[in-house]
């Protein structure tokens, strides 16, 4: 009989481990709170930094799980270590014995409106990266009615003392100037503007990504903060940043501010988290065993973690990572 | 603008103040600029409202200005904080309630930093003792006399005689709310509304019948700024700061500004004097400037009482249109006279601005 692996999240990390278990001849059972599987980036219009659609990435890892045991609508409430190895109890009654269990819980998107200078839920034309893509995907959304001068914020809740969130989000600053090249697709006459603290294009084609953004689709790059975000008489945002490289305080009138939201380790795992005695770091990302050769082992034996849970990561870093989860997995059931 | 967004952030920015039985500790520079403010202030609580409110002949100031000029240290500023303690818990009381936003400020920073470095509080217990052979309590609660306002400021609505209402058109009249910086910027859970989105004035605005006006200089120093005024050659700072305040609410027409920080409405009073001699410039209608009142004033005039009595004509900018709006009586003739009658004569009038 094939061991159960239990992998929770049901998102890319959880899709691509559970992909390849069932390869490594495991029987893995994915258990996913929301309605359907894809996590985040089946939310996503398409990637950066080639622009790829989302939905050819989201349609092929939903066709490799597609005999993959998955419970949707479903939450883990309860888990006990056992001398087999581990008894969850789901949301929906049911018991699931397993012998190791994966960790693919992800990131919750950090609430713009914490951010409370940059206005969001009070000036109607602020919003956040992630609706931004849903209007590129969906092609409405009554706040985008021809801008003509439009402004990306990056760091919004990263490496941020302010919000608790010193670290970086990684893949704010490359999804910030997709998106820009794409307003400047969807409106041609519109100035763009985005405002980076310093842009971390770290991946393959990223850095050429910077210089198209800026070469071929004519979106300005303003090195400082935005401060403060008001609202004018006509329902423009009034913005006040710094230019860093000029030295100088700007203001600004936009009719579009779009916020980079950044991760945070999601919190509807914490209960789970905490009964498996998996801790946190400093940065309330889960804890790994080792950062360079441990990465996917916990400190509890037959936990493993994949994805953000852990840090914010790129689609290509988390795929990575559940797939060396998945032969870490392997491992472990093969030595017992 | 999404009100709801807004009402989510004042629900989440509230704070507990206790219903009776306060310390009063006045400011050191409100006297001088609005001598009505604070008297006035114990007036309504003590015979309007029917509070407790104890004033100790030896408090002083609290250090504030001397501190943030750089002129005494924190622990200098702390020991005097330390000594009005003493006296409040001396008094027997344990509510503390300041009337300036500077003390506001320095008493939440004080109170916060011995809550984080509890061995800083011994060494100033210490210093306390070893100056003055006193012991201090800490405060139960502190609080903004403006909170204490806000707090009350439905009882007060009951009481009132004129709302912020323009009784020729009936319209409500737009109201300019202005804080001081140190109320809730540094510390955003001590104030009502927090940092961004303050409520406390726009409580009282909203219950007395006006009409917030949000504009996009709101969150802006009204030019007072210690450094940029206590520097003379940086006054000029001081001027362009206020200038941009107005530049940005002249299209939403405000009849009013209320403030709860001793230096706004003395800045955004009479900045309007000198920007109107300097560019001939007015904000107001018809030559005018846009009166700034303190949240007492306002409390005051809504209240009935008599404008001259409020030390109205203290400010530069004229009072008595906003008087007529309000329908509130007033005796031209009283204007500059003493209590008593006494006729303390008339200051000299510019003409760049409008005076009466």
């Amino acid at each position: 009989m094939k061991e159960n692996i239990l992998i929770i999240g049901g998102g890319a990390a959880g899709m691509e481990a559970a992909t390849q278990l069932k390869k490594l001849g495991l029987n893995p059972i994915i258990v996913e709170k929301s309605e359907r599987l894809g996590g985040h980036i089946a939310q996503w219009d398409r990637l950066f930094p080639a622009f790829h659609p989302a939905k050819d990435v989201v349609e092929q890892m939903l066709n490799n799980v597609k005999d993959v045991d998955a419970r949707l609508n479903t939450e883990v409430t309860d888990i006990q270590r056992d001398n087999n190895g581990f008894h969850a109890v789901l949301s929906n009654k049911e018991t699931i014995d397993a012998k190791a269990v994966i960790l693919a819980t992800g990131f919750d998107l950090f609430k713009a409106e914490r951010k409370q200078e940059y206005g969001y839920g009070i000036y109607n034309n602020v919003i956040t990266s992630l609706e931004l893509e849903k209007f590129f995907k969906e092609g409405k959304d009554p706040r985008i009615n021809n801008p003509k001068k439009i402004g990306f914020v990056h760091c919004v809740g990263a490496r941020d003392v302010k919000v608790g969130n010193t670290y970086c989000s990684k893949v704010c600053c490359t999804t910030a100037l997709k998106q820009a090249c794409e307003m400047k697709e969807v409106f041609p006459d519109a100035e763009v503007y985005t405002f980076y603290m310093d842009l971390r294009m770290f991946g393959p084609g990223y850095e050429d990504l910077y210089l198209k953004t800026q070469k071929d689709f004519d979106v300005k790059c303003i090195r400082g903060r935005v401060c403060e975000v008001s609202e004018d008489m006509d329902g423009r945002l009034v913005i006040k940043a710094e230019d860093t490289l000029f030295g100088k305080p700007l203001r600004m009138t936009l009719d579009l501010l779009v916020l980079m939201c950044s991760m945070e380790k999601a919190k509807s795992i914490d209960k789970i988290q905490q009964k498996l005695g998996i801790a946190n770091n400093s940065d309330g990302f889960m804890q790994n065993k080792d950062m360079y050769l441990g990465m996917n082992d916990s400190k509890q034996d037959g936990v493993f973690v994949a994805g953000t849970c852990t840090a914010p990561k790129s689609l290509p870093d988390t795929i990575g990572e559940a797939r060396s989860v998945a032969v870490e997995v392997f491992n472990y059931i093969n030595n017992k | 603008m999404i009100v709801e967004g807004k009402k989510k952030i004042w629900a989440d920015y509230q704070k507990d103040i206790p219903d009776d039985h306060y310390f009063y500790v006045r400011s050191c520079i409100r006297q001088a600029f609005w001598p009505g403010s604070e008297v006035t202030f114990l007036d309504i609580t003590r015979n309007k409202l029917g509070k407790d409110f104890y004033e100790n002949p030896y408090h002083t100031t609290c250090g504030g200005i001397a501190y943030h000029s750089d002129t005494i240290p924190q622990e200098t500023a702390m020991t005097i904080i330390a000594r009005q303690f003493a006296l409040m818990h001396e008094s027997g009381y344990e509510n503390y309630v300041c009337s300036c936003i500077t003390s506001f400020g320095c008493y939440t920073e004080t109170l916060e930093t011995w809550h984080e470095y509890p061995e800083l509080e011994a060494k100033i217990r210490q210093y306390l003792w070893d100056s003055c052979k006193k012991e201090f309590a800490k405060p139960k609660y502190l609080a903004h006399a403006s909170d204490i306002i806000y707090k009350f400021r439905f009882e007060i609505a009951k009481q009132m005689k004129y709302p912020l209402v323009n009784v020729k058109t009936g319209k409500p009249l737009k109201v300019v709310e202005h804080i001081g910086c140190h109320y809730s910027k540094m510390f955003p859970s001590k104030g009502f509304g927090g940092a961004e989105y303050p409520y406390v004035l726009v409580g009282m605005i909203e219950a007395w019948g006006g009409e917030v006006v949000d504009y996009p200089e709101r969150r802006h120093c009204c030019g007072f700024g210690f450094r940029q005024y206590f520097v003379q050659a940086d006054r000029g700072y001081s001027m362009s700061n206020t200038h941009k305040k107005f530049e940005s609410m002249e299209p939403y027409e405000p009849d009013l500004i209320i403030t709860n920080c001793p230096g706004c409405p003395y800045f955004l009073d009479r900045w309007q004097y000198v920007i109107a001699e300097q560019t001939g410039k007015t904000y107001g209608k018809n030559g005018y400037g846009i009166p700034a009142l303190t949240y007492e004033e306002v409390a005051g005039l809504v209240m009935g009482y008599d404008p001259w009595d409020l030390g109205l004509q203290m400010h530069q900018v004229a009072i008595e249109p906003l008087l007529e709006k309000m329908g509130i009586p007033y005796d031209p003739k009283r204007k500059y006279q003493g209590l008593n009658g006494k006729d303390l004569g008339q200051p000299m009038c510019p003409s760049c601005i409008k005076s009466v």
